[in-house]
């Protein structure tokens, strides 16, 4: 039981946000000198398991190429791209954004979209345009947010259940790595990221009706904001006096 | 035959020399340490070689394991301190990349498709050509895919020098800084959970709450288990190697015969549900409400709630009906 306090390590660390590879680091020792292994022990556990986990980190030979057509303008292709959707309505913009966002991901394009690349100068001020356009006036402050909430959400959904369809990432190569080497089986990327294409489809139909159901919330949202605003003043006036009336009897009743 | 190996030499070698670019890049404050800490990645990979378990595949090459314990803890070290710098980006002007996306057009694109292009004809049709090392033929496809999309990016983008994509990605290396080495930490931290025991541990507990047999609550634990782990620690990755040997491997795969890829898999995404929800997944949902400058820093995990929800149900009836 006492090998659990591993975990409470780990859990303590993160809660406290302490740097993750430290907190990894320490979590790692602390949790083999309690499990009973001498240091010399720890230290080449350390070293074999780093060594069977490499492929882990085999991501990095994309780098090169993806810097080289970043830097030839890959962005702002992708930018061009999504600024071609700005005519359809905020929910289906972004639907369509879940879209590319998961199909680039699944190619392994995982960094030519996000909330820094994509989501701020492009995809949150298009659907804030798109759902002004379409309610015909500007958004009160909450939708706004809402509207910018959804944004980043879709980009995030996207990546999340669109990126384990490639086999260079990340999860991937951790879940190849880990049971290659602890369970000793000869798992390959492939059959791994072909079960995680119903998943994506799962995504796509679950976060793209929210998404379209986001147009008919920010239209009945507007209408309700246009109402209370459109009430004839006098009524307002009068209701602000009875209910001023009504404290005031309130008041003196006390 | 091509092996893994050389693969893995390749990805030390462009750490290695990326570290040396470092090393001579005067406007990064941390320099030395930089180069330090990529330059040592970068050896572990052919040391890693002699360490390995699949010694009958190096021709039994073997070098003892500790020294490359104290350099991953080195490693941990230098990240964990924060020693890692950042140049400043070795990148092309915003009028340049617009002025180069119009000429290129979508054939900018080209050569990020060649890249898991090639991967998967190496997995499928080239993987019974024994031309790769049997079971690692989408790894070495995935490097094999990396070179001639280098070649097909350089072809497109009329460039001429190889150190100009070197410099590129090296920025976007100083960009992502320790949080690269992370998932192989978590790797490592889930073996020694292995090793310890801490896996059989829980699932120890699990087995004594879970009633015999039934294969569809154990199939809700493991996913239930990594989406509330994964919401504690934020990040799937670190849940997954503790669920995993706790649950998915003992109960799911050797005792009630799962299909591996499928349990495992689906595991790992009930765990990314479990991401969805968490503030403690910081870059995925607090840093985009500060980009946005969203008054509400939850308001994108409220967005995000019930997809992760209704996802968490699906993988936990996907790994029900078609894992076993």
């Amino acid at each position: 039981m006492i090998v659990l306090l591993g975990v409470v390590v780990v859990i303590l660390g993160f809660v406290t946000r302490r740097n993750p590879v430290l907190v990894v680091g320490v979590a790692g020792v602390f949790t083999g000198l309690i499990g009973g292994m001498n240091p010399q022990q720890v230290l080449a556990a350390f070293g074999r398991s780093f060594a069977d986990s490499r492929s882990v980190t085999v991501f990095a030979v994309v780098l090169p190429v993806i810097g080289l057509l970043e830097r030839h303008g890959l962005r702002e292709q992708a930018g061009r791209l999504i600024g071609r959707l700005g005519a359809l309505s905020a929910g289906r913009f972004l639907a369509v954004y879940l879209l590319i966002r998961q199909v680039t991901a699944a190619l392994g394009l995982t960094s030519i979209c996000g909330p820094a690349q994509t989501v701020r100068p492009l995809v949150a001020p298009m659907a804030e345009a798109a759902a002004e356009r379409s309610t015909g006036a500007a958004l009160p402050e909450r939708l706004r947010e809402k509207v910018r909430s959804y944004s980043a959400s879709a980009d995030t959904v996207g990546l999340f259940f669109g990126e384990d369809c490639f086999i260079a990432i990340g999860s991937i190569l951790l879940i190849t790595g880990f049971v290659n080497s602890t369970y000793h089986q000869n798992l390959e990327p492939t059959q791994l990221a072909l079960w995680a294409i119903p998943l994506a489809v799962c995504a796509f139909l679950v976060h793209g009706a929210r998404l379209l159901l986001l147009d008919r919330q920010l239209q009945r949202e507007m209408a309700l904001a246009h109402a209370e605003h459109d009430l004839p003043l006098p009524q307002t006036t009068e209701q602000k006096a009875t209910r001023q009336k009504a404290t005031e009897e309130k008041g003196t009743d006390k | 035959m091509i092996k893994v190996e050389w693969l893995y030499w390749l990805v030390g070698l462009v750490f290695v020399v990326m570290a040396v670019q470092m090393a001579a890049d005067r406007s990064n404050p941390r320099r030395w340490t930089s180069a330090a800490f990529w330059g040592l990645l970068g050896l572990t990979f052919p040391y890693g070689t002699g360490v390995a378990n699949a010694t009958a595949h190096n021709g039994g090459w073997t070098l003892p394991a500790e020294p490359l314990g104290v350099a991953v803890l080195a490693l941990i070290v230098l990240a964990g301190l924060n020693l890692l710098g950042k140049g400043r980006p070795v990148t092309s002007t915003a009028e340049e990349r617009e002025a180069s996306a119009t000429r290129l057009g979508g054939r900018i694109f080209v050569p990020a498709l060649t890249i898991p292009l090639v991967a998967i004809v190496c997995a499928s049709l080239l993987d019974t050509s024994g031309l790769f090392e049997k079971g690692r033929a989408t790894l070495i496809g995935l490097g094999v895919g990396c070179l001639v999309a280098l070649a097909v990016g350089m072809l497109v983008t009329g460039e001429r020098k190889l150190s100009v994509p070197l410099h590129c990605g090296r920025s976007m290396l100083e960009a992502m800084g320790s949080a690269l080495l992370l998932p192989q930490l978590l790797a490592v931290l889930g073996s020694i959970f292995a090793l310890a025991g801490v896996g059989t541990q829980v699932g120890r507990i699990v087995h004594d709450v879970l009633p015999d047999n039934s294969k569809f609550l154990a199939v809700v634990a493991y996913c239930v288990g990594m989406f509330l782990f994964t919401v504690i620690m934020g990040n799937a990755f670190a849940a997954f190697p503790v669920m995993t040997a706790a649950i998915g491997w003992p109960v799911l795969i050797e005792q009630m015969h799962g299909h591996v890829p499928a349990v495992l898999a689906i595991g790992m995404l009930a765990g990314f549900s479990g991401t969805l929800c968490t503030p403690m997944a910081a870059n995925f949902n607090i840093v985009p409400a500060t980009l946005l400058e969203l008054k509400d820093q939850y308001g994108p995990i409220k967005a995000q709630i019930p997809t992760a929800l209704s996802l968490l149900a699906c993988t936990t009836a996907i790994m029900a009906l078609f894992a076993f």
